[in-house]
């Protein structure tokens, strides 16, 4: 894969989506779009990165190790994230009920841990994304 | 019973929706059939949209086009083509 001007545009804009798709996974209570949509986006420009600087530099990014790391942690840290509320004398997955201060309305704050919770979301899905993408395209070996 | 412009952006959405799918379902080459399946899917995200749902449209647009790489590379990766 010999592409210029292809290596070039997606130099400049996989960044970009990058942001954007972590923009989602943040402001998944205030605006359109969530965790799961934002993770998607996220995947997708690893992918876009593997499919256009070649698979091993795209598997240099994104070894097989820490997909599984993130695949598994991310579903840990929503369930830490839960238990917050346990400790505070609550129940699982409280918010405002765990004294956590919300801040003003529409701001980022507002939704209290769901943008932490919907960080460990996204990033699961992303992980899921790209194990997916790398899983078929690689050679069985 | 009335219908607005809208709505008949509406309905001309959903047709295409139908005919897409139908197509998806008749056509022989795999790689034509993703390639409607794209066509479904960005269709769908603007009926999501137009149902005021901009949530699952970000979603639906988000999931066709993965889904679609990853059928594409799922075509790639299989030697035969013709189902």
């Amino acid at each position: 894969m010999r592409d210029f001007v292809l290596k070039r545009v997606a130099a400049l804009l996989l960044p970009f989506i990058q942001m954007y798709g972590l923009y989602v996974i943040f402001h998944g209570h205030v605006s359109p779009g969530g965790s799961f949509a934002g993770g998607i986006v996220v995947g997708l420009a690893f992918i876009a990165f593997a499919t256009i600087y070649g698979l091993e530099r795209g598997r240099a990014k994104v070894p097989e190790k820490a997909t599984t790391l993130v695949e598994s942690y991310g579903t840990l840290w929503y369930g830490l994230m839960g238990m917050i509320g346990i400790f505070k004398g609550a129940p699982f997955l409280a918010n405002k009920l765990a004294g956590i201060d919300l801040g003003e309305l529409g701001a980022l704050s507002s939704g209290g841990l769901i943008s932490l919770i919907g960080l460990g979301v996204g990033i699961r899905v992303a992980s899921t994304m790209v194990a997916l993408f790398f899983t078929m395209m690689e050679d069985e070996s | 019973m009335s219908f607005t412009t809208v709505d008949y952006g509406t309905m001309v959405m959903l047709l295409i929706l139908v005919v897409a799918s139908l197509a998806m379902y008749f056509i022989k080459d795999l790689l034509h059939a993703v390639i409607v399946y794209g066509a479904y899917t960005l269709i769908m995200a603007l009926v999501w949209l137009q149902m005021n749902t901009p949530d699952i449209a970000i979603t639906e647009a988000a999931a066709g086009i993965a889904m679609t790489v990853l059928m594409m590379v799922a075509i790639y990766r299989t030697s035969r083509r013709e189902e």
